[in-house]
């Protein structure tokens, strides 16, 4: 093979690789993004149910119920609007009635959401950061103030 | 005292950093030896004044100062004293200031057992790195300063994140910092190189030795990250492709490749460019993680108390050293001589392909990690790019990258056969086959993709082993002389069979997650719950005080066919200082897999909230890991590869100076 041949094989097969792990990314990509969303904002953007989403917010409080079979139910408020959330599973040990959480899972009608993960904080000094926003948005934030 | 004199430590580091960040620049740009010398007492001295620092804080946190805003904010008198030792790193500031103290002991190492390099290489690469330390050091002094006093000072310290009590801790993150750091060498060699316009395979000979330490202990750091992360958060997750999880896999990913292709560097004078170029790219990526993980742009267990101003910093000094090595690059690359170009079926090329594929998936994960960040600050829509998304690029072409690996690691230099290859890879390709047919026709409807990986995984195994087999033993050859050869083979083959066969190890760990079985359930003391091939009994769920915790454990026996094989004691422990609790999982290692419950409250029934798994040969996924940086640290025992040996070699003296004496 010659000098130029070579060279040519070298470019097409690396132009093929990034070319097909180019194409599987923009594909996966299109299928596997998860929006966030405050309980506002779906109620304002009038999402469709069995759209595929994270919510977040705070617990409110008094709404936590838990029921056999490890099944629990609670609301997720940014104070303006909530959402009903139902899971089934272990909650994080940093759960608690009135703290920022965020869930993952679906929408099933409107008000209604079936989470399938549920993240809590880490640890008291901060919550997660879209809860932060999302809570802002609202005007229930004051920076620097009662950082929890 | 100590603190003020840590701190006072800290600031003349910061002016050391400073002289020998330009002094040895221009002693080497004039030829000055005398002023390019300055750099190695510099670098020891830099080394020393930071050690000190460090210990300062260490102190501080042994004797629980609470007069130091840090100790106050992450300590406790009530902690276990190793706790107390590795809360010095368990917050931002002691975090940065490990950074510090590894990226200066790595400039001494050059300083101390490089006297084999030309000097003026030696001066340039350690201008750079001290030009790193100068950033980093002034990012600590004046937006992060751990020797913060407080006034009044406390009686009580608000205790360290009762997440980050545990021995992780103390491994994890130095483990982790000696490799992303340690990337920093490589990138100072790779500016250097640039800054003089010269480059050859004695470069790549100095810079092999670092790379490789650098890229074991980000391997070991990894893993301890992952299996830490598996073990403490309850729920038997070892890798979740987090942002901050993928900060750490992109300088893998490019400092795999650069592993590899220095090596083409050394042995074919070729891929020079290239070679510069991952090297830059690999410590980006350092950066890139750095400026994720601190600057509280991600939510994460890694993000502690954010403040914008640090981010800002970070961000400087990211556009700094990227964009100024970069631009360096563009600059001098083409004085950079070309090597030959060679054939594309041969070690070199497959080199190449590895390049090509590992750089990719680092480009995969890259857009995945930085895709939200970008559409948040254009569009203002908070999106997550969920594990699919990675599992599905990532995982297309690294398995790729697997199937070809055993053939890359058989071809020889030069040209090669590749029919050969594939003839004598014959019977680790028909045992891989029959693995993939046998675990579908047993496990008949299960999933896919494990059986798949699974047999890949013992193809790679067997494959990279035929290498060495092959190597050393054909037919009709006596037990002594296979021995012989054995002994005679060099160190770094052994190496990169056995980094290989890790690589299959923990493929295969991976693939065996597909045979797992889990069930949450309420367990009853005394009733027996199966999961996978088990039965597991809580005996007795009692109260236990720790020694600034108490906990809720449940005593658990795991039986297997009625008899016992193992006890286990899963717990949930509460902190008073911060209220706040954690998840001890009860974990029993059986035959390589892992028997692992997490309990999560008890009913007022009586009966334990658990999850419980099993999963078959789990551990290989960290074994794998460890057998990776066992074949990176022979190859560096190599001795051909010795650090300095060349230059003493063309000195003509003896390799041990000790016996000349």
């Amino acid at each position: 093979m010659t000098r130029r041949g070579r060279r040519l094989t070298m470019i097409g097969v690396a132009l093929g690789v990034v070319g097909v792990a180019a194409a599987i990314a923009l594909y996966a990509l299109s299928d596997n993004i998860v929006f966030f969303y405050s309980p506002s904002e779906i109620v304002k953007k009038d999402i469709a149910p069995g759209a595929r989403l994270r919510v977040g917010g705070l617990v409110k409080e008094g709404t936590l119920v838990k029921s056999a079979g490890q099944r629990a139910a609670f609301a997720i408020t940014d104070s303006a609007e909530e959402i009903r959330v139902s899971y089934e599973g272990l909650l994080p040990d940093l759960f608690r009635e009135g703290q920022g959480v965020v869930a993952e899972g679906v929408l099933e009608a409107p008000g209604q959401f079936r989470a399938e993960t549920v993240l809590a904080k880490h640890d008291e000094r901060y919550m997660p950061r879209e809860v932060v926003d999302a809570l802002k948005k609202q005007g229930r934030w004051q920076e620097g103030a009662a950082k929890p | 005292m100590i603190v003020e004199i840590g701190h006072y430590a800290l600031t003349l580091a910061l002016a050391l950093a400073l002289v020998q960040a330009t002094v040895p620049l221009w002693g080497a740009a004039r030829g000055d030896e005398s002023l390019a010398g300055v750099a190695t007492n510099c670098a020891l001295g830099q080394f020393a004044l930071i050690a000190l620092s460090f210990g300062a804080l260490v102190q501080a946190h042994l004797a629980s100062d609470f007069s130091v805003l840090n100790v106050a904010e992450n300590s406790h008198s009530a902690v276990p004293t190793i706790y107390k030792i590795s809360g010095t790193w368990g917050n931002h500031e002691g975090s940065m200031l490990l950074w510090v103290l590894i990226l200066a002991f790595f400039g001494a190492l050059v300083a101390a057992m490089g006297r084999g390099l030309p000097a003026m290489l030696r001066a340039n690469v350690l201008a750079v790195q001290a030009l790193i330390s100068t950033a980093f050091l002034a990012f600590i002094l004046l937006t992060s300063n751990p020797f913060e006093r407080l006034v009044p000072a406390p009686f009580e310290g608000r205790d360290l994140n009762p997440v980050l009590q545990d021995l992780g801790l103390a491994i994890h993150p130095p483990l982790l910092y000696l490799g992303y750091v340690g990337f920093s060498i490589v990138f100072s060699f790779a500016v250097a190189a640039l800054i003089e316009g010269r480059i050859d395979a004695a470069w790549a000979r100095f810079v092999r030795p670092f790379a490789l330490v650098a890229w074991g202990f980000l391997t070991l750091g990894i893993a301890m990250g992952s299996y830490w992360a598996y073990y403490t958060l309850g729920w038997g997750g070892f890798w979740f492709w987090d942002p901050v999880e993928n900060a750490s896999l992109m300088p893998w990913l490019a400092g795999t490749a650069f592993v590899h292709s220095v090596a083409v560097m050394e042995k074919r004078d070729a891929l020079k460019v290239w070679t510069i170029f991952l090297a830059i790219l690999a410590f980006s990526f350092s950066l890139l993680g750095t400026f994720l993980v601190r600057s509280g742009v991600l939510t994460s267990v890694h993000a502690f108390a954010s403040d914008p101003r640090r981010g800002v910093f970070i961000l400087a000094i990211l556009a700094l050293f990227i964009g100024g090595s970069l631009a360096l690059f563009a600059w001098r690359a083409q004085l950079l001589k070309q090597g030959g170009i060679f054939a594309p079926v041969s070690r070199e090329g497959a080199l190449v392909l590895n390049n090509l594929l590992l750089t990719t998936t680092c480009a995969g994960v890259f857009v995945g990690t930085l895709y939200p960040l970008a559409l948040e600050q254009l569009t203002g829509e908070k999106i997550t790019v969920g594990a699919p998304f990675f599992n599905m690029t990532c995982g297309a072409v690294l398995l790729a990258l697997c199937f070809v690996m055993p053939f890359g690691q058989s071809l020889a230099w030069k040209r090669g056969d590749l029919l050969g290859v594939a003839q004598r890879l014959a019977v680790a390709g028909a045992a891989g086959l029959c693995a993939w047919a046998g675990l579908i026709a047993v496990k008949r409807g299960g999933p896919v993709l494990a059986p798949l990986a699974a047999g890949l995984a013992v193809y790679i195994v067997l494959g990279s082993a035929s290498e060495i087999v092959a190597r050393v033993w054909r037919p009709g050859l006596p037990a002594s002389a296979a021995l012989a050869r054995a002994r005679g083979l060099p160190l770094s083959a052994w190496g990169s069979a056995l980094a290989h066969i890790g690589v299959g190890v923990t493929l295969l760990g991976l693939a065996a997650t597909g045979f797992g079985s889990e069930t949450i359930a309420a367990m009853r003391v005394g009733a027996p719950q199966t999961v996978g091939p088990y039965e597991v009994t809580i005996d007795a769920v009692s109260e236990r005080p720790g020694p600034n915790y108490s906990e809720v454990v449940a005593k658990a026996s795991i039986r297997s066919a009625g008899a016992l094989v193992a006890s286990i004691e899963p717990a949930k422990r509460s902190f008073a200082a911060r209220q706040t609790s954690t998840t001890q999982a009860g974990i029993a290692t059986l035959n390589f897999g892992q028997l692992y419950v997490s309990i999560g409250e008890q009913g007022a029934d009586g009966a334990v909230a658990a999850r419980l798994y099993w999963k078959p040969l789990v551990t290989f996924i960290w074994l794998g890991a460890c057998l990776m940086a066992l074949g990176g640290a022979l190859s560096l025992a190599d001795r051909r590869l010795r650090f300095g040996v060349p230059a003493r070699a063309r000195r003509g003296l003896p390799s041990q100076p000790a016996a000349a004496r």
